[in-house]
C-alpha cells in the first residue's frame, strides 16, 4: 500500500498537473517548453528559499527573516562588487557566510535561550532589512562581466525552452536539500525534532545543535536565494523581496508539509512554489485579469490544501491508520498460534 | 549470579535531586552489578523515574557522584549516557510518532556510506531488531499506526539494538500481555547471561520475583534498602514500599451483589465494524461492572470505542435506557452521560502544561458547558477531595501535571472522569502503572461509585483485577466475543480458560 505520508505531495502534484494541463488546453503558447523553463527561472529564488524553509517547518519552527535576508544579501553583494571591487565569486562566498552566520545566531538564540522561533526570526526580519538600508538606500545595478557570462549560459531544450544558470543552480540546491533531508542523519534528526522534541531528546538526538544547524541552513539557503535574485534582476534594492517569507511558507504548506512539524517533504516545497508560479503565468496569459488575482488564487489554494490535509488525516485515522485489522496483525497471529 | 567481590559496574553515591516543592531524591546511594537484574521499586512518586533520568543525564543532579567501572563520570545528556553504554526505555514511550518504525529504530545509528544513509541496510537492520523482540511488522509503517503495546516493544527493540552495558527499563511491561512479557523476560535473561546489568522498574510484584536478583526500594525519595530477591518475602517488600504493613497481597475478595433486576443502561445488539470488531451483543445494567478480558488485539479497546462512539459502528444498534438512540459520536455519548477514559493517555489524556486542578476539572467543566464556569472554591474542593481519595502525590494542585510521576498523572486522569459522575463509565486499562496501594484505593472507589448506581465497562489485561470487581466478564478473542462469564463462575481460571480455548 502507498504510504499515507506521500498523499499530500501527490495531491500537490495532481493540482500542478491539472493547472498545467488547463493552461495547455486553453492557450497555445502554454504548450511550449519555454513556459516551463521560465517557471523554473522566474521562481528560482522562491524555490531556493522554500527549500531552506522546509527544514525549518519540518522541525516545527518558522523563519520569517528570509525575505529580508534576500534583500540584505543582494545589497551586500552589490556593495562588495561595485563598491569595494571584490571579485563576484569571493563576494558571493562572503555573502553566503554572512547569511549562514546570521541564521546560525538566530538558531543559537532559539535553541539555547528557548525563545520562540517566531519572535527571534521576526526580529531578524526587521534587523536584516535595516542592515540592508544601512548599506544602501537605493536600487543599484550590479555590474560585472561574470554576471554577463552567467546570464548567457543557456542549455536549450526541445521547443523554445532552455535552462538558465539560475534555474540549474536552483535545481542543484533542490537536489541537495532533498538528499540532506532523507539521506543524512542530520535530516532525520530534523524530522525527529519536529515530530516530538521531548522524545527526540530522550532518544539522544542533539536537539539544540540540530536547531542551530537548521536555522543556519535556512540562512544559507536564503542567502543563496539572495544571490539568485541579484543575478535574476541584475540589481540590488533594500526593498526587494518584501513578503517573500510568506510566499515561501505558502509554498511549503501547499507542498504538503504540516506546520506542526515532523511531516513533509522538501520536494513538496518545489511543487508548492511552482504552483504559485503557474497561477501567475495563467493570469498573465489571460491578460484581462489583474495580477492581484494571483494572491486570491494562492489564498484559496492554501486554504484548500490545509482543509485537504485535515481530510486526509481524518480519513486515514478513520479507515486505515488506526485500523486494527492491519495494525495489530502480529497480536492476532499470536492468538492464532496459541490456538494451534 | 552476582559476584560480590567483583567491583560494581555502576555506583551512585549520595545523589540529591530537588524539584520545586519536592525532594525527589534524598541522599540515594546504590550499586549495580554486571550480570544482574536489579529491580527498583517504590510507590508512585517515590523517585524511581527521577533516579533513572539523573543516571541518563536528562535531569541534572543537585549533588552526588556517579561512578562507572571505577571511574567518575559526568553524564550531561542522553548522548553521553548512550556513549557510556547506558540504554534506556523510559516510562513514557519515547519514540517519534510521525516517523516510520524503521526510522525510529535506526535514528542516530543509521548505516551510512560516505555520510549517506543506506536505507536498504537500515531496513534490514530494523527488521533484525524487530525479530529479536518477536515483532513481525512492516518497518516502513508509521509508528502511530500501531497499538501502544507494539510501540512499547519497538521502544524495547530500539534499546536492545546496540551494544550496551547497562539496560534500564522503566515500567516496560505496563502495556504488554503475558506472551510479550515472557518474551521480554527471555531476552533479559539472555542479556544477563552475556554480562549486562539491567535495572527494571515495575509495579507488578510477581514480575519482580520472576526476573530480578536484587531489589532496591525507594520511598519518598529515600533509599529504604537493598535486598536479595530470594531472601525477601512479598509481605516484607510491600511493607518496605509503603512504609506500613498492608495486608493487600491476598487477592481482592469478591464481594458482589447481584444486579439482575436493575434496569439496563446500555444495550448493544450485534454492534460491530468491519475489520475492527465482529458483531457483539452486550447489556450493561445499572450499578453493574462488566469486565472485558482477552489478549492484546482481541478487540477490547475496539469494543470500548464502539460502545462510546469514538469509532462509528457499521452494524447493529444501540439502546440507551430502553430507548433506541444513535450514539455514534463521543459528543452524543457524553450528552447521555457516558464517559470514556482511553488507553493511550500520553497523547489523548493529559495536557502537560495545565495544572493538576485544570486537568482534573476539564471533563466536569465541559459537561456543564463552557459558559458556566465552575467557581474556584468548588473546583478546589472537588480537586482536593480526589487528591486525597486517590492519594495523588503532588506538592500542590497548581503544579503542571507534566511534573507529576507517571502513576500520579494516571490517577488524575481517572479522577477527571470520576468527578463527572457519569451514568456509564468506560475505562480502558485503568490501573496501568499504578502502585499496589493506589490500586487498592481505585478498586474501592470504583465499587463505591457502582453502589451509587454508576455502571462500568472495564477493559483490562489484568485478569486478577477483573476477577476482583466484575459482575460479568465478556471474553474476547480474535476481535469477537467468545463467551460471557457470570457471577460465581468468574474466576481467574475460568477467564484464562475462555481466553485460551
Ligand atoms: N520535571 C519535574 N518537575 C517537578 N517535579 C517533578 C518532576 N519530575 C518528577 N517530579 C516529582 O518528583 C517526585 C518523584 O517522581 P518520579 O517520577 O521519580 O516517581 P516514580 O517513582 O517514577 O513514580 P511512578 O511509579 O508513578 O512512575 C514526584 O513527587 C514528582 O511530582
Ligand atoms: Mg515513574
Amino acid at each position: 500500500m502507498l504510504n499515507e505520508r506521500y498523499l499530500p505531495v501527490i495531491a500537490t502534484l495532481v493540482v500542478f498537473i491539472l493547472l498545467y494541463g488547463y493552461g495547455m488546453v486553453e492557450y497555445k503558447g502554454f504548450r511550449d517548453t519555454l513556459v516551463f523553463t521560465n517557471l523554473l527561472t522566474d521562481n528560482a529564488f522562491l524555490i531556493v528559499t522554500a527549500v531552506g524553509m522546509s527544514f525549518v517547518i519540518i522541525s516545527g519552527g518558522i523563519d520569517l527573516s528570509v525575505g529580508s535576508m534576500i534583500a540584505f544579501v543582494g545589497v551586500l553583494l552589490a556593495y562588495l562588487i561595485t563598491g569595494l571591487g571584490i571579485h563576484p565569486v569571493y563576494a558571493a562566498i562572503i555573502a553566503l557566510l554572512t547569511a549562514t552566520f546570521f541564521g546560525m545566531m538566530m538558531g543559537v538564540i532559539i535553541a539555547y535561550f528557548e525563545i520562540q522561533p517566531f519572535i527571534v526570526t521576526l526580529a531578524g526580519l526587521f534587523l536584516f532589512r535595516g542592515l540592508a538600508y544601512m548599506i544602501n538606500l537605493n536600487s543599484v545595478p550590479i555590474d560585472h562581466e561574470l554576471l554577463v557570462i552567467l546570464s548567457e549560459i543557456y542549455v536549450p531544450l526541445p521547443g523554445r525552452g532552455g535552462l538558465t544558470f539560475i534555474a540549474m543552480a536552483m535545481l542543484a540546491l533542490l537536489v541537495i536539500g532533498v538528499v540532506v533531508a532523507k539521506r543524512t542523519r542530520f535530516g532525520l534528526n530534523v524530522y525527529a525534532v519536529g515530530g516530538d522534541v521531548q522524545s527526540a531528546a530522550l532518544m539522544g538526538v542533539p536537539v539544540k545543535s540540530t536547531l542551530v544547524r537548521i536555522y543556519a541552513l535556512s540562512g544559507l539557503y536564503s542567502g543563496a536565494a539572495g544571490i539568485t535574485f541579484a543575478i535574476y534582476t541584475g540589481s540590488a534594492y533594500p526593498l526587494a523581496a518584501v513578503g517573500v517569507e510568506l510566499d515561501a511558507i505558502a509554498a511549503v504548506v501547499i507542498g504538503g508539509t504540516l506546520l506542526t512539524g515532523g511531516v513533509g517533504f522538501v520536494f513538496g516545497a518545489f511543487l508548492g512554489a511552482l504552483i504559485q508560479g503557474i497561477i501567475q503565468t495563467l493570469i498573465s496569459f489571460d491578460g484581462t485579469l489583474n495580477s492581484w488575482w494571483t494572491k486570491v488564487a494562492i489564498g484559496a489554494l492554501l486554504l484548500m490544501f490545509i482543509l485537504m490535509q485535515k481530510a486526509i488525516v481524518h480519513f486515514t485515522r478513520r479507515y486505515s491508520g488506526k485500523n486494527p485489522a492491519s495494525s495489530e496483525e502480529p497480536a492476532m497471529q499470536k492468538v492464532e498460534s496459541t490456538q494451534a | 549470579m552476582t559476584d560480590v567481590n567483583q567491583p560494581p559496574l555502576l555506583s551512585i553515591e549520595h545523589i540529591n535531586k530537588r524539584f520545586p516543592g519536592v525532594r525527589a531524591l534524598n541522599d540515594v546511594s546504590l550499586t549495580f552489578h554486571s550480570g544482574e537484574v536489579h529491580a527498583l521499586l517504590g510507590e508512585n512518586g517515590a523517585g524511581k523515574s527521577t533516579l533513572i533520568k539523573v543516571l541518563t543525564g536528562i535531569y541534572a543532579k543537585d549533588s552526588g557522584d556517579i561512578t562507572l567501572e571505577g571511574r567518575k563520570v559526568h553524564i550531561k545528556n542522553s548522548q553521553d549516557a548512550q556513549n557510556s553504554g547506558i540504554r534506556t526505555v523510559y516510562q513514557e514511550i519515547n519514540l517519534i510518532p510521525t516517523m516510520t518504525v524503521a526510522e525510529n529504530l535506526t535514528l542516530l545509528d543509521q548505516p551510512r556510506r560516505f555520510g549517506m544513509i543506506r536505507w536498504r541496510s537500515a531496513h534490514s537492520q530494523a527488521r533484525e531488531m524487530l525479530a529479536r523482540v518477536g515483532l513481525d511488522i512492516d518497518p516502513n509503517s508509521l509508528l502511530v499506526s500501531h497499538s501502544i503495546a507494539v510501540q512499547q516493544m519497538v521502544a524495547i527493540a530500539r534499546a536492545l539494538g546496540s551494544k550496551a552495558r547497562l539496560l534500564i527499563l522503566d515500567e516496560p511491561t505496563a502495556s504488554l500481555d503475558s506472551d510479550e512479557i515472557a518474551r521480554l523476560f527471555g531476552l533479559m535473561r539472555q542479556l544477563k547471561a552475556q554480562g549486562m546489568a539491567i535495572i527494571f522498574v515495575t509495579h507488578f510484584l510477581d514480575q519482580v520475583y520472576a526476573i530480578s536478583d536484587t531489589i532496591s526500594v525507594l520511598r519518598n525519595g529515600s533509599h529504604v534498602g537493598t535486598f536479595k530477591t530470594r531472601a525477601l518475602s512479598q509481605t516484607e517488600l510491600v511493607g518496605h514500599m509503603l512504609g506500613k504493613d498492608l495486608d493487600m497481597l491476598q487477592h481482592e475478595q469478591r464481594d458482589i451483589t447481584e444486579t439482575e433486576e436493575k434496569p439496563v443502561v446500555l444495550s448493544l445488539s450485534q454492534v460491530g465494524k468491519t475489520g475492527m470488531l465482529k458483531p457483539v451483543d452486550l447489556n450493561l445494567r445499572q450499578g453493574e461492572i462488566v469486565g472485558l478480558a482477552g489478549l492484546l488485539g482481541s478487540g477490547r479497546t475496539e469494543l470500548c470505542e464502539l460502545a462510546y462512539g469514538a469509532a462509528r459502528s457499521d452494524q447493529g444498534s444501540k439502546t440507551w435506557l430502553g430507548q433506541s438512540l444513535p450514539i455514534n459520536t463521543p459528543k452524543q455519548a457524553i450528552e447521555q452521560g457516558m464517559a470514556y477514559c482511553p488507553e493511550d493517555r500520553k497523547h489523548r489524556g493529559i495536557i502537560a502544561e495545565l495544572s493538576v486542578r485544570e486537568n482534573l476539572i476539564l471533563a466536569l467543566q465541559s459537561s456543564r458547558g463552557w459558559w458556566s464556569r465552575i467557581p474556584m472554591a468548588e473546583q478546589q474542593a472537588v480537586v482536593s477531595e480526589f487528591i486525597e481519595r486517590l492519594s495523588i502525590k503532588t506538592s500542590d494542585m497548581e503544579k503542571p501535571i507534566g511534573e507529576l510521576s507517571g502513576g500520579n498523572q494516571q490517577k488524575v486522569i481517572l479522577a477527571r472522569w470520576l468527578v463527572t459522575n457519569p451514568k456509564l463509565l468506560i475505562l480502558d486499562e485503568p490501573t496501568r502503572g499504578i502502585d499496589v496501594g493506589a490500586h487498592h484505593d481505585i478498586l474501592n472507589i470504583i465499587r463505591e461509585l457502582c453502589e451509587e448506581g454508576m455502571s462500568l465497562l472495564v477493559a483490562s489485561s489484568e485478569v486478577e483485577e477483573i476477577v476482583a470487581f466484575a459482575h460479568r466478564v465478556v471474553v474476547l478473542r480474535d476481535r469477537g466475543k467468545v463467551s460471557e462469564i457470570v457471577g460465581n463462575q468468574i474466576s481467574q481460571k475460568s477467564i484464562i480458560q475462555a481466553i485460551a480455548q
